[in-house]
């Protein structure tokens, strides 16, 4: 560090500070609105949730302070070795943690409950730089995909294991960053892809994804090869057996099952296909093929997985989300009885501390997971609205910063911050109103909870030291 | 250096539609779509029902008939029971564990959060032990009922019961909810409106668990309950006792109407029954008992049961023939044990011959009013037959024969008058007057309910009009329209004339120094009119019928009295009627050999 210690108060990224305190403070105001009860007025102390999250605040300046003081390049140079604590810490949950709500991902220390996960994303997110900041990184390569998820992968496997699904899938939103860093966009595809297939595998029978598949297939060869007659001849042999197949099933075996022909028909007419291509020596087709059956084994694969690897209640969750169930008292309740809760805010809400649905608990978890829905019922959408945009304009603003550091680590740590926040909002919020699936992440910053308090504070304020040397490169 | 810095676009691209999306969909949650605001308050607010307490009922004299009592239903949150001794409330409640059990499990299939009516109707005294102990049980609590309660177990059919609405009325009447009590039958229903009063309602918000957390808008929207207005009847409370006490044993009824008014003073029903029997728990059971009786306790007679007049249509018919000018009370005809043309003969017991009007009155001739009758159906100013019976059976009509008269009480039926046409079905369109004379003397087709025949005599007393017989005298200002349709008078079109030979013969069939067919209710010191009436009985013994009005001058009371099953008229009916008369004018009784001799009569036993 060779600025001057005091040159760090001019360096620093007041805007983001700012947004920062605005988002600590209107949390704060709104989990005191969550618990807050007009008939036990307790009068403040720090005995209650809106009087411990004080606490933590007031903690969390101890935080900054020590993020502040850290040298820069301690975060480049111990990021592999803060990589692997925070990895022997999830171990150590894993054999000494606390069960609370259904995940034991807590560590019990006298009187202070830590989860490891929040510092897991702090250390993944480091260790995510290191990696990709090294000057001989091949991005296009396929061991880079492998690195990259074997880093993400290690933290999500021991989350997974403590039943904390929420945080185990908050590292695949790296994606964007390794995106961002030159990963090869045609991954990004077969990503959509994948969110895609999953989602139409869980809403319609194989058969047909099998016909949507063979359709897109046959689009595709027909945009390569709409002048050879051969592989037209051949793509059309294998539509007019797919049909064929389907509608004699239909109409004379009802019984018999669809799924089976067709792709008994599929795998006929791509031998045929095969041979076209092969004399052809036409390579394109060959992939287009490959993509073709392996959506098909990966549409089969998805269906296995949600029947036999996923618990009950997480199939519930994903069959509500997707509107394949419908279970207002159920898996759905908390979902119907949050949007409940915003849609009655109206267009500038019932008024602090006058929201109804909240404070009667007809919201669980409301100054945890469901935060959101105070801010939705009592300040409406004008209130829910300027939330979200501060949230967007914090994530903006990490954008910039992370785009003007000269060091390619601090950018790419940056990248990581904006990713984990940004998963953490559009999924937190996003379940609240029905659009993401319950997994329960805290909203960074509102959410009562130390942990994620610190976690998210620390985290931001790691890349607020780092951009105060955005000048220096750091390795 | 950066060959991929336009992705950075991409990524804040996605940040930014993923936020936009959000702010669109709140948008559509919390501006357009209204229905959530609806959910929060169906979640959030919990109307609880304010009972008004039920309007009293009072007699004509101002002495209670029907009251209230507070009663007890225990109710329950099923989600808020705790396990709980359930032997220990068996006790209480007088329930088995079985029983306990399969309400709670009943409670739990309408709603967990709701409560539900767990035991309906504790009486005061059965709510004491209780009370002290249900705090040991969460999730039951009390809501406070009424009940409806009798001074005196009298006028059961004329007052009627309260019961649950039924779920068709909740449908249509959205002031009805499931589990309100409702008029079912008598003045209860009549005047329902104006007995029930108005409920209210507090509005209280509650959280998940239906805890109450407070009022909603400091009880802004809460309206109290107003109570059910008071009804005053037209009935005489001991008069309808008394007529309940001559009636026992006995089946049939006693209508008494005051003339100058139209208003009941008693309306028997014999066999009747305690109107306590349809309150409270054991309403259901008892109501399946009476319903089943073979006595039909149930039937309110007065209004229900159709019979033929017999004898007493003669004054009727009487009326009609003066009226119509084909007879003057003068007119004389000559009876020799009967009526016989031809092949046709219609009986008569043995009186002087010939009589004029107001002497065949008294001896209830039966050959003096086929004459008449047959006079009219054949007087040649109509031309036809059919004419003649038209202006005959309209005369009948004004009468308020053939239909409901319109009592403010439920269940009144019609009666009936045949028309020609029936007739002409039976006899070919070639009817003559003699194959219908038995309408003379009040038998035949002809079908009337205790309740006209009472009707019948008020318009004698009143000379040719009557009020619709009702049995409400005052409510409040309120209420006072419903009272408008009773003060009406309705006009036969007889004038008042005419019915001065027919008053004559009637008092004659009670005093007459030569006999008279009703002479067994004379009463010295009060002038009794009457008219005795067999009507007759295919199924078994004759029924025995008496219409009477005292005093002569100036009536106060007009009754008719039917007695089933007792024969001619004069043996049962006549003495009731007169006794009846004598309680109400003197409100003591002079001929206790009499009265005795009725109150121990049973005539339902004697019947084979």
């Amino acid at each position: 560090m060779n600025s001057p210690k005091n040159s760090i108060w001019y360096d620093l990224d007041w805007i983001t500070i700012g947004l920062y305190f605005l988002l600590v403070i209107l949390g704060w105001l709104n989990i005191y609105s969550a618990v807050f009860n007009e008939e036990q007025q307790q009068g403040f102390h720090f005995g209650t949730r809106y009087g411990k999250q004080l606490i933590w605040i007031g903690a969390a300046f101890i935080l900054i302070v020590i993020a502040l003081v850290v040298d820069s390049k301690f975060y480049s140079s111990f990021a592999y070795i803060i990589y692997g604590l925070s990895i022997l810490l999830l171990i150590a949950v894993l054999i000494l943690g606390t069960r609370i709500n259904g995940a034991k991902s807590w560590l019990v220390i006298g009187s202070i409950q830590f989860q490891p996960a929040e510092f897991t994303k702090i250390a993944t997110a480091l260790a995510m730089a290191k990696y990709l900041s090294h000057y001989s990184l091949k991005p296009e390569k396929f061991k880079t995909l492998v690195v990259f998820f074997t880093i993400i992968g290690i933290p999500t496997l021991f989350i997974l294991l403590q039943n904390d699904t929420g945080s185990a899938l908050v590292f695949f939103i790296f994606i964007l960053v390794f995106y961002r860093e030159g990963m090869p966009s045609v991954y990004m595809l077969f990503g959509l892809l994948a969110v895609a297939l999953f989602i139409l595998a869980m809403l319609f029978e194989n058969y047909l994804i099998i016909l949507i598949l063979e359709g897109l297939a046959l689009l595709a060869f027909y945009i390569l090869y709409r002048r050879r007659k051969d592989t037209i001849l051949a793509a059309s042999i294998l539509g007019i057996s797919s049909v064929l197949a389907w509608a004699i099933m239909t109409y004379f075996i009802p019984d018999a099952s669809v799924t089976f022909l067709l792709l008994l028909a599929l795998l006929f007419s791509s031998l045929f296909f095969v041979y076209i291509l092969f004399k052809n020596k036409l390579n394109g087709g060959f992939v287009i093929l490959v993509v073709l059956f392996s959506s098909v084994f990966y549409a089969y694969s998805v269906d296995y997985f949600f029947d036999n690897i996923l618990d009950g209640y997480q199939q519930r969750r994903i069959k509500v989300l997707l509107g394949i169930q419908s279970d207002p008292y159920g898996a759905g309740y908390n979902v119907n009885q949050s949007m409940i809760a915003i849609g009655s805010g109206g267009p500038i809400g019932k008024g602090y501390l006058l929201g109804t649905q909240t404070k009667f608990k007809f919201v669980p978890e409301q100054s945890t997971d469901f935060i959101f829905c105070t801010v939705g019922e009592e300040w409406g959408f004008v209130g829910s609205a300027l939330v979200l945009g501060l949230f967007l304009a914090l994530l903006m603003r990490i954008i910039i910063m992370a785009e003007r550091q000269k060091s390619k680590f601090s950018r790419i740590y940056g990248y990581c911050v904006a990713s984990i926040l940004f998963f953490h909002v559009a999924i937190n919020v996003g379940m609240t109103i029905g659009l993401a699936p319950v997994i329960g992440i805290p909203l960074p910053f509102f959410s009562y909870g130390g942990s994620s308090l610190w976690g998210f504070t620390f985290l931001l304020f790691i890349l607020l030291k780092l951009d105060s040397n955005r000048t220096q490169l750091i390795t | 250096m950066n060959p991929y810095l336009s992705r950075k676009y991409i990524i804040g691209g996605i940040f930014s539609l993923i936020i936009l999306i959000y702010i669109i969909r709140l948008f559509f949650l919390q501006i357009v779509d209204q229905s959530y605001k609806l959910s929060a308050s169906n979640n959030v607010l919990r109307y609880e029902t304010q009972f008004p307490s039920r309007g009293l009922i009072y007699d004509r004299n101002g002495n209670l008939m029907v009251y209230n009592e507070a009663a007890y239903d225990i109710l329950v949150i099923p989600r808020q029971v705790e396990p709980f001794d359930t032997n220990q409330l068996g006790l209480l409640l007088d329930l088995t564990k079985e029983q306990i059990i399969q309400r709670l499990k009943a409670a739990k299939s309408y709603s967990n959060y709701k409560p539900s009516v767990f035991e309906k109707q504790i009486s005061a005294r059965n709510y004491a032990p209780l009370q002290e102990k249900l705090y040991t049980f969460k999730g039951f609590f009390v809501q406070t009922r009424t009940l409806r309660k009798y001074p005196e177990k009298i006028g059961a059919h004329v007052l009627g019961y309260i019961g649950e609405v039924d779920d068709e009325l909740t449908k249509k009447d959205p002031y009805y909810k499931p589990g309100d009590y409702i008029g079912i039958s008598g003045v209860e229903k009549s005047y329902e409106k104006v007995l029930r009063g108005k409920k209210g309602v507090e509005i209280y918000m509650v959280d998940v668990h239906n805890r109450i957390k407070g009022r909603f808008k400091e009880g802004k929207f809460d309206t109290i309950a107003i109570h059910g207005e008071n009804i005053t009847l037209t009935i005489d409370a001991k008069l309808q006792a008394y007529g309940e006490a001559l009636m026992k044993n006995k089946r049939g009824s006693i209508v008494a109407i005051e003339p100058a008014t139209g208003e009941v003073l008693a309306l028997v029903s014999s066999p009747g029954f305690d109107p306590d029997l349809l309150v409270g728990r054991n309403r259901t059971i008892n109501y399946d008992k009476l319903k089943n009786d073979s006595l039909l306790p149930l039937f309110d007679r007065p209004l229900m049961a159709r019979y033929p007049p017999g004898s007493t249509f003669k004054l009727v018919n009487a009326l009609i023939g003066l009226q119509e000018g084909i007879i003057r009370p003068s007119t004389v005809f000559s009876c020799y044990g009967g009526y016989t043309i031809g092949n046709f003969h219609m009986g008569c017991h043995s009186h002087r011959s010939p009589l004029d009007l107001k002497h065949s009155i008294q001896h209830s001739c039966n050959a003096y009013y086929a004459n008449v009758f047959r006079y009219i159906l054949d007087a040649p100013k109509y031309g036809t037959i059919d004419n003649a019976y038209s202006v005959w059976r309209n005369s009948v009509t004004l009468f308020g024969f053939g239909q409901k008269l319109g009592i403010d009480l439920p269940h009144e039926v019609n009666g009936y008058i045949p028309t020609l046409g029936l007739y002409n079905r039976i006899h070919g369109n070639r009817i003559k007057s003699l194959n219908i004379v038995s309408l003379a003397i009040g038998q035949g087709e002809l079908l009337m309910t205790p309740l006209q025949m009472a009707n019948l005599t008020a318009t004698i007393c009143n000379k040719g009009y009557y009020y619709v017989p009702h049995v409400i005298k005052y409510t409040s200002e309120t209420y006072d329209t419903v009272r408008k349709p009773f003060l009406v008078r309705k006009y036969t079109n007889i004038d008042s004339v005419n019915f001065e030979p027919v008053i004559e013969g009637m008092f004659l069939g009670v005093n007459g120094d030569d006999g008279g067919t009703g002479r067994i209710a004379q009463m010295p010191g009060i002038e009794i009119c009457g008219k005795t009436g067999t009507a007759e009985n295919p199924h078994g013994e004759d029924h025995s019928i008496f219409i009477a009005f005292a005093p002569k001058d100036n009536p106060k009371i007009a009754l008719a009295v039917y007695v089933e099953n007792a024969g001619f008229g004069a043996t049962w009916a006549a003495p009731i009627a007169s006794l009846m008369i004598e309680k109400y004018m003197n409100d003591s009784i002079s001929r206790p050999a009499m009265e005795t001799r009725i109150l121990e009569k049973n005539l339902i036993d004697e019947q084979p």
